[in-house]
């Protein structure tokens, strides 16, 4: 996790943001679908199933790219307790984005619904047929849901509190202007 | 540095309550988008909770058509509808068949001659893989319109205000035909001897790429005996599942395939009016039904007959129920899917009488 970057690399920063766009519409997309019985129903689904691919194989990509690439180190003088919470808050972002959209996959599979995508596109399931696993499945993809969502809120708060009242470079390190990688040490802490 | 000291405590607290304000904001337009604040949306919960009856859902089962049997079997398509859908499952050939008879009611365990619709779950699956779901009654056309006039009808249905059926009726005059038609057609005594409507219009994609409106029909093969009310009733509450898996015993039952295509300006988003027998009609097949097994161990249990489950070559219309349908039927199966405990597998039973 530490390293001599002060900003995440442009592949991170485009992936970053690129996925906070899908990951916000496809949290918004569930929500919405799940409580209309209209014709967009079957638009969003469809939608819903071909971008959940999508941002697993984007996660993927971005796990592996975190690992190579690490991240920058939080400001020397955050509180002890704030740097816990930015530390365990990634992980669960990470498990969220891969969870979910395997969780989705998973209980597709346990129903026995084909999982067709947009394009013709079709997957194959991943787990036997069975209603007990369906259960336990849909209700984790449900719950996780909010509970990724109340994360999201959560980060998109520190992130601004990093950037408007700290003003330690957190926020710069990922923002989605290209901002050159390196920078001598004196400017670690731009805002001053 | 020309700016205000941004650490001054007036400033904080403006981009706290700025960062409030986006927390909030984001929260709002997710209870928003959830119809958290929409009380009237009509949501696939407050459908399917409709179908109840006054005493509650018969917990682990289907919340409507929820008395049934499995059937399987094939289709043999005869070749005649690749002209007008590119669909695997009517090129000349036999696909296996997956399906349920089942009656139009909320209670497992109502008697035979209490319910007036009669169903077919049936799943067809081409060489590719490629699955179709339908979802057929034995009504010629649907009671009501539209799904917000379907869910009115359940609400009215079950409600304690003794004029709310007649302001129903009053509101939907379309409703009139199925109160006609449930006085008037003859009841059977099989699920063998009923016809199976689509009553939802779709659309058939040919090779070319152009659409067609259609609705479909299995036509019996079984000669049919109408038998009145009465009659059936005699026969006793649970008459239907025994006779069909004691004639499919004797000998495969047989139904005919029949694809109606709409006239021009025929409307395709109303499945309460019937087209009539002018238009054309094309036989794609002939389904054959071979083997009956209990709902309980059988393969029909855990499927979902969602009429949206469909192959490339067909797809969804202007009709606005499928989708209606689509979403009320996945919020039942998730419901009966956490209810496993409550449903009566022979399984559990076998279990729990051996010592």
């Amino acid at each position: 996790m530490t390293g001599q970057r002060i900003h995440f690399t442009m592949p991170q920063r485009a992936l970053h943001w690129l996925m906070a766009i899908m990951l916000l519409a496809m949290l918004f997309i569930g929500v919405g679908m799940v409580s209309t019985v209209g014709p967009k129903y079957l638009a969003l689904l469809a939608t819903h199933k071909t971008l959940g691919v999508a941002i697993l194989a984007l996660a993927l990509i971005r796990l592996v790219v975190r690992l190579c690439s690490g991240a920058p180190a939080l400001p020397a003088n955050l509180p002890g307790a704030m740097k816990l919470v930015a530390h365990l808050s990634h992980y669960a972002l990470y498990f969220f984005m891969i969870a979910m959209p395997v969780l989705g996959w998973g209980m597709m599979s346990a129903a026995a619904y084909p999982i067709l995508l947009f394009g013709g596109l079709h997957l194959p399931p991943i787990l036997p047929q069975s209603a007990v696993l369906q259960a336990v499945l849909w209700k984790a993809h449900f719950y996780f849901a909010f509970a990724f969502f109340g994360l999201i809120l959560l980060h998109i708060a520190a992130a601004l509190f990093h950037a408007f009242i700290r003003r330690d470079g957190v926020f710069e390190s990922m923002a989605p202007l290209p901002i050159h990688d390196h920078a001598p040490s004196a400017q670690v802490h731009p805002a001053e | 540095m020309t700016q205000p000291d941004p650490h001054s405590p007036a400033r904080t607290i403006g981009y706290l309550a700025v960062i409030a304000g986006v927390v909030v904001l984001g929260a709002g337009s997710f209870a928003y988008a959830a119809g958290w604040l929409s009380p009237s949306r009509l949501t696939p919960t407050k459908l399917v909770s409709a179908l109840a009856p006054t005493s509650g859902p018969a917990l682990g089962h289907r919340r409507n058509h929820a008395k049934g049997v499995c059937f399987s079997g094939v289709f043999e398509a005869n070749g005649t509808g690749t002209e007008v859908s590119r669909a695997g499952v009517f090129a000349r050939g036999t696909y296996p068949v997956l399906g349920r008879f089942n009656l139009g009611t909320p209670d497992p365990d109502a008697p035979d001659a209490t319910v007036r619709v009669r169903g077919m779950g049936l799943q067809i699956t081409a060489p590719d893989g490629a699955v179709w779901r339908t979802a057929m009654i034995n009504l010629p056309f649907f009671p009501v319109a539209t799904p917000m006039a379907f869910y009115d009808l359940l609400k009215a249905s079950h409600s304690t205000d003794p004029g709310a059926m007649a302001s129903f009726t009053q509101a939907h005059p379309e409703f009139a035909r199925f109160g006609g038609w449930a006085k008037s057609a003859p009841w059977t005594t099989s699920y063998a001897e009923e016809a199976y409507n689509s009553l939802d219009a779709f659309l058939f994609v040919d090779a070319s790429g152009a659409r067609h409106p259609v609705r479909w029909s299995l036509l019996p093969q079984a000669p049919v005996s109408p038998v009145t009310n009465a009659e059936l009733t005699r026969l006793g509450p649970n008459h239907l599942e025994p006779e069909i898996t004691a004639r499919v015993g004797q000998a495969p039952q047989r139904w005919t395939f029949n694809i109606t295509l709409a006239n021009p300006g025929d409307e395709t988003d109303d499945p309460s009016k019937a087209w009539g027998p002018d238009r054309r009609m094309l036989t794609v097949g002939t389904l054959i039904v071979s083997k009956i097994e209990p709902e309980r161990d059988g393969p029909c249990r855990d499927i979902n007959f969602d009429p949206t489950i469909l192959p490339d070559g067909i797809a969804v219309s202007d009709d606005p129920f499928p989708a209606a349908r689509s979403a009320a039927y996945a919020r039942s199966y998730d419901l009966r899917a956490s209810e496993t405990q409550y449903y009566p597998y022979h399984l559990q039973t076998a279990k729990s009488s051996t010592p």
